[in-house]
């Protein structure tokens, strides 16, 4: 029981974080950009200002609202192009074998010695900041463990007699790896994928916390977090929500990430019964 | 023996190449499948029945690899085939049942969708109209209630009605070979006789020929209408089925033929292994000089141990391979 608390407790993080993206323009209480009112400026959290005020008047809870949406979606679509080029790379090399696995598996080792926060740093160094450049960056740096295990999968699924009998029947190459192969490990792909967005998550706000993300005024998280450094003394309610939301955000997603894992993994079911 | 034949072997020689050196796993295989026909290929395991049959498909995969002869299907030969030619064979005109029934079909998908995908792959049709005869499919190898069955899984059926969707995969596009790889093996006895009796009626009702494939003589004998026992690479003996029985020309087929418990009975389908003969089939690297039987056979003399016995025809179609065969 304990395993699906993991789940039902990280996928009902994940949802609110999802929702609250969606359902911003009717939860926000002003504009997070234009709404600013220097009269207003630093305030504390109150029943007016749930979160507080930033040094221009800006509503913190409002932002931290609209941040949710560039949050999520750096997390999400960077993820999701990680996966593609991760499944699409392992997958392949794993099931032709040969020059392909090679160059395939000595790509991967690259990435794997280059931390890929690095890496997304020279990228966007060349791609100059922005929310573009932040899906390009982090989008191509985080598949290698994707890679590995949807590689790992295809080299022990391509001797099951299923696939097997696909060839006899005629299955071309790539019919046999999308109906054959990718189906039956999409369990672990799913599981780090769902890991790895949390991890996106992160990576955004780092990046945007160096100042290579979002510019401003439009608000991530990590970009608020950026702007609050200075005033994390004088008014520290500016680092603390937006932190906050990271941490329950990622925090979710790693628990959806376990929860999956528990159920999806065979071993571990039959470790529990 | 008349007409052009639908699938004809001739001289073939499968090699083994393991990097340091390369033997014959099989060799001088040569048969011939006319349109229609049932045909068995017999032999204890490690024989190379299922390398042969993979050969015909165009499916070896390193070590394994044609080393000579050729193969004609229709008149044409196979291996000059380009791979989309050969893909294009596999599953439209000759499909396959295999050794393992449990893990042939994807876990993941529908049996509906495993069957549909047949139509759609190899004739071109719509979703909508492959799930449809997917439906007539699944009712054609006698599956109760296929609208719903469709919709199963793999896990949610018994190992019988697995092979059943087996059959109506293989059997789905209309080809002209079906070949079975010990497709009962794995299933209890009653169970086996009902599939047998399916795929034979199935495909004499619709004019495909069968290449069986078994350990068991009793088995095949009562499907096919001629047979070939292999032994350690090589036929030995190729005879009407009714024939080796009654007149098993090849030492090694004799000692086949004697360890039926009851000659081509019902209790015999089936049940019986090839063991009651003496001694073990030599490995793939070690075969003996001469005739690959002479460790174990009672007649073997001097010329068995020196040199591989030439064919020896007995009557139309059927022939030996044995220096002093009966
Ligand atoms: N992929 C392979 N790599 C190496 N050797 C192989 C391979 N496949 C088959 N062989 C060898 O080729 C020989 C013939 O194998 P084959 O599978 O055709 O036997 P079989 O007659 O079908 O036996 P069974 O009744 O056990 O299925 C065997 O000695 C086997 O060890
Ligand atoms: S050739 Fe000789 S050894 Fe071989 S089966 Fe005939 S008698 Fe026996
Ligand atoms: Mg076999």
């Amino acid at each position: 029981m304990k395993l699906r608390a993991n789940l039902i407790i990280g996928g009902a993080l994940f949802a609110l974080a999802i929702l609250v993206g969606l359902l911003a323009p009717w939860l926000a209480h002003t504009d997070p950009v234009l709404d600013a009112n220097l009269l207003n400026a630093e305030e504390a959290p109150s029943w007016t200002w749930w979160f507080g005020t930033d040094d221009q008047g800006r509503d913190i809870y409002s932002r931290v609202v609209y941040g949710a949406r560039i949050s999520l979606t750096v997390g999400i679509v960077s993820q999701l192009i990680n996966s593609v080029i991760g499944v699409g790379l392992g997958l392949s090399a794993g099931y032709w074998g040969g020059w392909w696995d090679d160059f395939v598996n000595g790509l991967t080792n690259l990435m794997l010695a280059i931390p890929s926060l690095i890496f997304a740093l020279a990228i966007m160094a060349v791609l100059g900041p922005g929310l573009t450049s932040l899906l390009i960056a982090l989008g191509l740096t985080n598949w290698s463990f994707t890679c590995r295990i949807a590689r790992a999968s295809a080299l022990s699924l391509k001797s099951q007699g299923y696939v097997q009998a696909a060839t006899v029947l005629g299955y071309g190459d790539l019919r046999i790896m999308i109906t054959q192969l990718l189906p039956n490990m999409l369990g672990p792909i799913v599981v780090i994928g769902t890991l790895g967005m949390g991890s996106a998550v992160l990576s955004e706000a780092a990046l945007s916390f160096l100042g290579l993300g979002v510019r401003p005024p439009f608000p991530s998280w990590g970009s608020m977090l950026s702007d609050a450094r200075d005033q994390i003394t004088t008014a520290p309610w500016l680092s603390v929500f937006p932190g906050l939301a990271i941490f329950l955000t990622v925090l979710g997603l790693n628990l959806l990430g376990d929860g999956l894992r528990d159920i999806l993994d065979p071993q571990s079911r039959s470790r529990r019964t | 023996m008349t007409g052009s034949p639908l699938i004809e072997v001739e001289d073939l020689r499968i090699d083994l190449n393991d990097g340091s050196r390369c033997v014959a796993a099989a060799e001088g295989i040569s048969f011939r499948i006319d349109r229609g026909e049932t045909f068995g290929l017999v032999g204890e395991s490690g024989c190379g029945k299922s390398i042969t049959a993979l050969a015909l498909i165009g499916l070896l995969r390193q070590p394994l690899s044609i080393g000579g002869g050729v193969i004609r299907f229709e008149g044409r030969e196979i291996q000059q085939l380009s791979a989309a030619g050969q893909r294009e064979l596999r599953g439209n005109r000759i499909a396959m049942i295999f050794q393992e029934p449990m893990t042939a079909l994807n876990p993941v998908s529908p049996v509906g969708r495993q069957i549909a995908e047949m139509f759609v792959l190899h004739k071109g049709k719509s979703w909508r109209e492959a799930n449809q005869l997917a439906v007539e499919a699944l009712a054609s190898v006698r599956v109760p209630a296929p609208e719903r069955r469709v919709k199963d899984y793999p896990h949610q059926l018994s190992g019988g009605m697995r092979q059943r969707v087996m059959i109506a995969i293989a059997l789905a596009c209309g080809p002209d070979l079906l070949i079975a790889d010990e497709p009962t093996t794995a299933l209890d006895v009653t169970v086996q006789a009902e599939i047998i009796e399916l795929m034979r009626n199935l495909c004499a009702e619709r004019g495909t020929a069968i290449l069986m494939i078994s350990h068991d003589l009793g088995l095949v004998a009562n499907v096919c209408r001629r047979v070939a026992v292999m032994y350690a690479g090589r036929i030995v003996e190729e005879r009407g089925s009714a024939d080796i029985f009654r007149t098993p020309s090849h030492p090694y087929t004799q000692g086949l033929v004697a360890s039926l418990p009851r000659l081509g009975s019902r209790a015999a389908l089936g049940r019986t292994r090839l063991k009651e003969i003496a001694g073990v089939v030599p490995a793939i690297t070690s075969f003996p000089d001469g005739c690959r039987f002479n460790p174990r056979c009672t007649r073997a003399t001097d010329i068995c141990r020196t040199a591989a016995p030439d064919t020896t025809w007995l009557g139309p179609g059927g022939f030996v391979r044995c220096h002093h065969h009966a």
